[in-house]
């Protein structure tokens, strides 16, 4: 039987609204949904029918018998599974309290479910991985808008300038945001591109800066001092909507254009050119603030300085600026129900410190590797088990040996995902999710200009002995007595329940997979936007009253970064279009087009070492010892070198990405704990490693 | 004549190669052949800013192929609108045809045994709709251009 099913992509977390068509219980053709991305999809998008199809996922629950890590599994019953993790549960219960339960799962959308089922637990204590990733971003985003790094849309095809500081995105590629950036181009719109490398972004940029690592916030500094000294923000905006310019403006006193051409090693000149550039462009301008930035201990600020200049150019709530994120409200709608309103809120302090001892930190999801830390020394107090779905720790945060000494305090470790992680290798139980084409989830809101509910229904029938999350999280809240959190029996039922004040139905979605609040993009007025900002003065704060009190500077004097002692370098890492970091690295089709990850020198600096382009080489940072095939090019900064962030793994079921090149957080040894205090976000840039030629490769000929 | 060709539209173009998997997975292709490429020039400096441009390579679909002409079996045909293409149950996999080929493009298939290529996607063509690699390019870069005498 032939079926046509909307659903969502879940290859990556950009989750592409796609639709799918199904023949015998067999994907036979998938494409971005035709009313959004007309058709669009990556190369990740059309690999989801191999990922179904390997054998090298786990294909049932899976209990460890031999040591952690060892590799011994057991395949057990659904029933035998639950039931172990429920008495394991049980146990740490009744001897440290719920709150010795920690839980992590995927950022996004589908958070609601795990959230829900902590706090049924009786735990504060859920997290994500966004301590590597987001926090700087989301966190200067507050401390400037009161609002978060999602509180507002990018309408970069209406720009007229886009400004990327070591935003890679046309890789780290999110195909609606991508097709923005190519009509602005189309347009004539102008790119702006700063980065220590050339990238598959910075190639269509109309201005490129290549910048000594970590020296971001410097430049962002400079184009603050530059554009006030000529007077080229928007007075009008600034006078209205912001609060502590005129410290601004001191504070920014030295840091000219000359200044930071030297901090940089760019021209004073071009900084010169773009600040005209901008200034003439305003305010059809977005800087974008950053997605990944937890890089340099200087990262929120400089993220700060990136939505500052937004602010100061006036390009908020203007067709070519940022949008503020419309919700149901918005459009006199109601958003659909969520499972955290039926759980108790908790009211034990988090053990990650997040909201008590650090209380520049939102609470939210708090601060992953900050748990380390509870249970490596029990204190606030001690965690004893870990659930982590569709999240590897391991492939995610710094120097996964010390993650594993701290796990090592825990009774418990579950891992719930569609393939084999590191995490879970070194997990007691996995619990094999179906893979997205396999399973429902449940209803989300995305806001947006037009803001709207998406869902993801199934596609086909699981191929292997794999459940939805909802299943699996039933199942275990149903033998710890929770059941009452969690009343729904299906996922029709489920979301029926969530879209009843939404006044939607599911034949709502019928028609195109998902459902607007709105027909027009939905636009405040500009004039009236008192109010909108959530910040105590209810202004953009320029100089945040929260910083302030918690003692933080609102802007940082800055400090030049290290440079590496001779014969070493700054590891940077970043994204290829064709891989989901460590995710895809497995699936057959992803990997064939790309294998291995390489080390990127500049060619000058090989030339020192007489490295030559394919030739093996070491990387060494502590005790860590990693071999990869070097990539030579003019187009990356001396003092770095670049690797694509996912590889090196170390699963022996994964046949394909088993040891295939190297992995990078493998080398950030003792920075686990390493984060930037204001933002909370780690410094996975912070790493020096020594390079040099490998004695693997081949010296002679010997075999015939 | 050749009725198609598939235009890149480079400025568009962003290397994601989005084009080789989604040919792959609508012939159900599994890890081996590849039937479409994109490739680029090393990067060069352009006014301060290193560029490259990529290009997109399937079957040039030969007005004269000489695949078709060393087929042993007549497996490998060339349409009216000059698609060149394996009708797969008369193919025997002997692979001449990707010898024949000055660029190799006929790729073998190891779950079938069987010589596979570019062919614009013809069944999907024949049903009105586009070639996989066009309709799910990541930025629309490729088009299927119908060409016209002038």
């Amino acid at each position: 039987m032939k079926k046509s099913v909307w659903s969502m992509c879940g290859m990556c977390t950009v989750r592409c609204p796609i639709r799918v068509e199904v023949e015998d219980n067999t994907v036979t053709w998938l494409e971005g949904n035709q009313h959004i991305l007309k058709g669009a999809l990556c190369a990740k998008g059309s690999a989801g029918p191999a990922l179904v199809a390997d054998k090298e996922r786990p294909q049932q629950p899976l209990i460890r018998r031999g040591g952690r890590g060892a590799g011994r599994w057991e395949a057990v019953s659904w029933d035998f599974a639950l039931d172990y993790i429920a008495d394991k549960l049980k146990t740490i219960i009744d001897r440290h309290g719920p709150e010795a339960i920690m839980a992590s799962s995927r950022g996004g959308p589908f958070q609601d479910l795990v959230k829900a089922f902590t706090h049924a637990l009786g735990s504060p204590n859920y997290s994500n991985h966004d301590s590597a990733c987001g926090r700087n971003v989301h966190h200067a985003s507050i401390s400037l808008f009161g609002l978060g790094r999602k509180g507002f849309i990018y309408d970069i095809k209406n720009a007229k300038h886009l400004v990327l500081f070591g935003r890679n995105i046309l890789s780290s590629l999110r195909p609606a945001e991508v097709n923005q950036v190519m009509d602005m181009l189309d347009k004539g719109g102008k790119l702006t591109y700063v980065d220590v490398r050339q990238t598959l972004t910075g190639i269509k940029a109309t201005n490129f800066f290549q910048v000594r690592p970590g020296t971001d916030y410097a430049l962002a500094l400079a184009l603050i001092h530059e554009i006030i000294k000529a007077e080229g923000y928007d007075a009008d905006f600034v006078e209205r909507y912001t609060t502590g310019f005129d410290e601004l403006a001191y504070f920014v006193e030295n840091y000219s254009a000359e200044w930071a051409a030297k901090e940089c090693g760019i021209k004073a000149k071009d900084i010169h050119e773009l600040v005209a550039q901008l200034i003439a462009d305003r305010p059809k301008i977005v800087f974008h603030p950053g997605w990944m930035l937890s890089r340099y201990n200087d990262s929120f600020y400089a993220s700060r300085a990136l939505n500052c200049l937004n602010a100061l150019m006036g390009n908020i709530e203007v067709e070519g600026g940022l949008i503020f994120a419309k919700g149901a409200g918005d459009c006199g709608g109601k958003g659909p129900r969520s499972l955290t309103d039926l759980s108790p809120k908790p009211t034990a302090k988090r053990a990650d410190g997040v909201g008590d001892v650090y209380k520049q930190f939102e609470k939210g999801p708090g601060l992953f590797h900050l748990f380390y830390k509870a249970m490596a020394t029990a204190k606030p107090y001690p965690i004893k088990g870990i659930i982590c779905v569709r999240h590897d720790p391991f492939a995610c945060f710094p120097d996964p040996q010390a993650q594993k000494e701290a796990l090592d305090n825990c009774d418990l470790i579950v891992s719930i995902d569609t393939h084999y992680s590191e995490f879970g290798w070194y997990a007691d139980v996995i619990l094999p999710e179906s893979t997205y084409l396999e399973r429902d989830s449940m209803i989300a809101l995305q806001k947006g200009m037009k803001p709207r509910l998406v869902m993801r229904n199934k596609a086909i029938e699981p191929q292997a002995d794999t459940r939805d999350l909802y299943s699996i999280i039933k199942g275990l809240a149903t033998r710890l007595g929770l059941d009452e959190y969690f009343p729904h029996n299906t996922m029709q039922e489920l979301w029926a329940w969530q879209l009843e004040p939404t006044g939607f139905s599911l034949a709502d979605f019928e028609k195109k997979g998902f459902v607007e609040y709105a027909d027009k993009p939905v636009l405040y007025d500009r004039d009236k936007l008192e109010g909108k900002f959530k910040t105590p003065s209810g202004k953009i704060e320029i100089m945040s009253q929260k910083l302030d009190e918690w003692g933080f500077p609102s802007w940082k004097p800055y400090e030049s970064p290290a440079k590496p002692p001779k014969g070493q370098y700054r590891l940077v890492f970043g994204r290829s279009p064709i891989h989901a970091h460590s995710h895809t690295i497995n699936n057959p089709l992803l990997n064939e087009l790309m294998p291995q990850n390489t080390l990127w020198i500049n060619t000058r600096e090989a030339g020192k070492m007489g490295i030559a382009e394919g030739d093996l080489v070491d990387v060494i940072s502590g005790n860590v010892t990693s071999v990869i095939i070097a990539k030579l090019t003019d187009f990356i900064h001396p003092e770095a070198v670049y690797t694509v962030h996912g590889f090196g793994r170390q699963i022996p079921l994964q046949t394909r990405a088993y040891h295939a090149g190297m992995s990078d957080q493998k080398l950030m040894k003792g920075q686990l704990q390493n984060m930037d205090p204001v933002g909370g976000g780690l410094n996975l840039c912070e790493t020096f490693v020594a390079v040099r030629k490998s004695s693997k490769n081949h010296q002679r000929k010997r075999e015939l | 004549m050749n009725t198609y060709t598939l235009y890149l539209n480079n400025k568009r173009c962003i290397g994601c190669h989005g084009c080789v998997v989604h040919c792959k997975a609508n012939k159900g292709l599994p890890v081996g052949p590849i039937l479409c490429e994109i490739s680029h020039e090393r990067l060069k400096s352009v006014r301060g800013v290193p560029k490259t441009e990529f290009k997109f390579r399937s079957c040039y679909h030969c007005e004269d192929p000489f695949c078709v002409t060393i087929c042993p079996t007549g497996a490998m045909k060339k349409r009216e609108d000059g698609i060149v293409y394996v009708e797969a149950a008369e193919c025997i996999g002997c692979m001449a045809c990707a010898g024949a080929c000055p660029w190799g493009i006929p790729q073998h298939n190891p779950d079938t045994n069987k010589a596979v290529k570019c062919d614009y996607c013809m069944d999907r063509l024949d049903a009105g709709l586009q070639p996989a690699c066009v309709t799910k390019c990541t930025t629309h870069a490729l088009k299927l251009v119908t060409m016209k005498e002038i």
